[in-house]
Order: structure tokens, then C-alpha cells, then sequence
């Protein structure tokens, strides 16, 4: 579905970026995987992908750090010639009620959540819009649509993607950029692992589906917007969450 | 005008070097978008190694507005 197109992916040394970088690989995409802090895991995910035929780099860079951005999609554009598909997945949490949030733990995620979003976007759609073409997958979260006690930081800079997908879809749609966002539930990663088994089976039962979702599904989505079976579509914001947000 | 200048515009906005005249107004006479003149922009910029902030996109209306605004940034034009 993507033979010969390249892939950066922002936050793909674990979790759900990882699971992408691979999903896009399989189907033949070239993909540029990033990472700030998993250099060891974003090197496995490359060499795993490698090992299977398929092409793979990484790329270590903090999204928060604009100069970094703009530095990484120029040297990969020269490397490349050109990016056909951006997934800004590259996401943190630092959870806390509201009254003992710093306002440090509150920046934090918002750099790296929602100002990271607008830092690659800014500089890639430049290219984009050269090439008048380009697939943008912003990664939101059920978080940012329905609110979650503990993490009012995490789920205003979620609530922020959706806007910022929103207003950069109408802003490039004339030169046929496709901008989504996909808000995955509650799914199996680092992120959700340090909870304990007991805390998961009670979220498991407030899922309509009655389980916790997989990486997996949440790859097989972005490789339906990253693809030309998208075309159409613009400005939206997929949940896949096991019916959470109905 | 130089040649170049048309060129690019001409390129950039998909329209013919002959349609272009220095009176002509990017939006209203060349069909230009907010976009377009965004492109415009960056390909001036490239072209002639000068950085055009987005506050100084207001003034920059019609080609003699680029004339104009490359000559005073030092760009013979």
C-alpha cells in the first residue's frame, strides 16, 4: 500500500510509533524512525525492519527543540529527495492532579505533545507544498476528547492536536495535503504498563469491547491515512478505542 | 524587470511570462492565493539568498511591490 513512499515518524523507538514504523515498512514505505531518549529501541525496531526486507533509519531528535525539527526534515529531504508521509506520534505523560502539577510537568508535555506537532509540521509543509502532496497522521488521544482525571496537561495538549489537525487540514487542503488525527484508547504500551493489573482489568471493563487495545490497531489505521485509499479525507479525527468515546 | 523575476513568477503560479506585467496584482490579476504568494515567498528567498519576514508579506501586492521590495533590500531588480 505505500511501496516507495518515504515515512518520518516521529516517537517510533516503542509503543504505537514502533508498531507504525513497521505496519508502513511491511508495505513497502522507506521509513525515517525518530526518537529523543530510546536509542537502543529505535535501533532494534530499524535492524528488525532491515532483517525483514524492508528499509529503515533512525534519527534521534527532541520534537520539542524547533532548530532540531527543522534540521532533521531538511537533512532527510536532501537524503530522500523528498517525504511523502509525516506521523507525529512522539508523545509524554507526567500525570498529576491538577492541584500538584507543576507548571514544569504542564510545559513539558505540551512542548513535546503539541508544540512538537506544530514544529515538524511547520517546517515539512514547505516541502509539502512544493511537491502538492503529503499525508500528516497527528496522534491524538481519547484523553483529549473526553478529559481524564490526573491528566489535564496530557489531555489539553491532546485537545490541541485535534485544533491544530483541524486548522492546518483547511489551510493545505488546496494543494491536496491530507491532515487527520487518530485518538487511540486505551492501549497496551510503556505508557499503560506501569499501571497495575488490577488498575487495567478495571479500565478493560469500562470498554465497551471489554479489552485493551493493541498497537496493531492502532498502525492499521495510520496506514489507511498514510495511504492513497485516504485521498479524500481531511480535517477528521479517528478514535480507535474499543468504542470509549461513543 | 528582470527576466528571472517573471520567470519565477510565472512558474510559481502557473500562468504565462506575458500575462505579467509590473502593475499586475498577484491576487486579482494572476489568481494568486494566500498560498501561492507563500511560495512565491520562499522561492524569492532561495533565489536571492534574502529572508522576507511574514509581517513584510502585507506589502507586497502587486510585482512592482516585489520590484520595489527587492531593490530595497539591496537585490538590483
Amino acid at each position: 500500500m505505500l511501496t516507495g513512499k518515504i515515512a518520518l515518524v516521529t516517537g517510533a523507538g516503542r509503543g504505537i510509533g514502533a508498531e507504525i514504523a513497521r505496519t508502513f515498512a511491511r508495505e513497502g514505505a522507506a521509513v525515517i524512525i525518530n526518537y529523543n531518549g530510546s536509542k537502543e529501541r529505535a535501533e532494534k525496531v530499524a535492524a528488525e525492519i532491515i532483517a525483514a526486507g524492508g528499509k529503515a533509519e533512525t534519527y534521534q531528535c527532541n520534537v520539542a527543540d524547533d532548530a532540531a525539527c527543522k534540521e532533521m526534515i531538511d537533512t532527510c529531504i536532501k537524503s530522500y529527495g523528498r517525504i511523502d508521509i509525516l506521523v507525529n506520534n512522539a508523545g509524554i505523560t507526567r500525570d498529576d492532579l491538577l492541584m500538584r502539577m507543576s507548571e514544569e510537568d504542564f510545559d513539558a508535555v505540551m512542548d513535546t505533545n503539541l508544540k512538537g506537532t506544530f514544529h515538524t509540521i511547520r517546517h515539512m509543509s514547505r516541502y509539502f507544498l512544493k511537491q502538492k502532496s503529503g499525508k500528516i497522521i497527528n496522534m491524538s488521544s481519547v484523553s483529549g476528547i473526553l478529559g481524564n482525571a490526573g491528566q489535564a496537561n496530557y489531555s489539553a495538549s491532546k485537545a490541541g492536536v485535534i485544533g491544530l489537525t483541524k486548522s492546518v487540514a483547511r489551510e493545505l487542503a488546496s494543494r491536496r495535503i491530507n491532515v487527520n488525527a487518530i485518538a487511540p484508547g486505551f492501549i497496551a504500551t510503556d505508557m499503560t504498563d506501569a499501571m497495575t493489573e488490577e488498575a487495567k482489568e478495571k479500565i478493560a471493563e469500562s470498554i465497551p469491547f471489554k479489552r485493551i487495545g493493541q498497537p496493531e490497531e492502532i498502525a492499521e489505521m495510520a496506514l489507511f491515512l498514510a495511504s492513497d485509499k485516504s485521498d479524500y479525507i481531511t480535517g477528521q479525527v479517528f478514535a480507535v478505542d474499543g468504542g470509549m468515546t461513543i | 524587470m528582470l527576466e528571472n523575476l517573471k520567470t519565477i513568477i510565472a512558474e510559481q503560479l502557473n500562468v504565462n511570462e506575458d500575462e505579467i506585467k509590473e502593475e499586475s496584482n498577484f491576487k486579482d490579476d494572476l489568481g494568486a492565493d494566500s498560498l501561492d504568494l507563500f511560495e512565491l515567498v520562499m522561492s524569492l528567498e532561495e533565489e536571492y539568498g534574502i529572508e522576507i519576514p511574514s509581517d513584510d508579506l502585507e506589502k507586497i501586492a502587486t510585482v512592482n511591490d516585489v520590484i520595489e521590495y527587492l531593490k530595497a533590500k539591496g537585490v538590483e531588480a
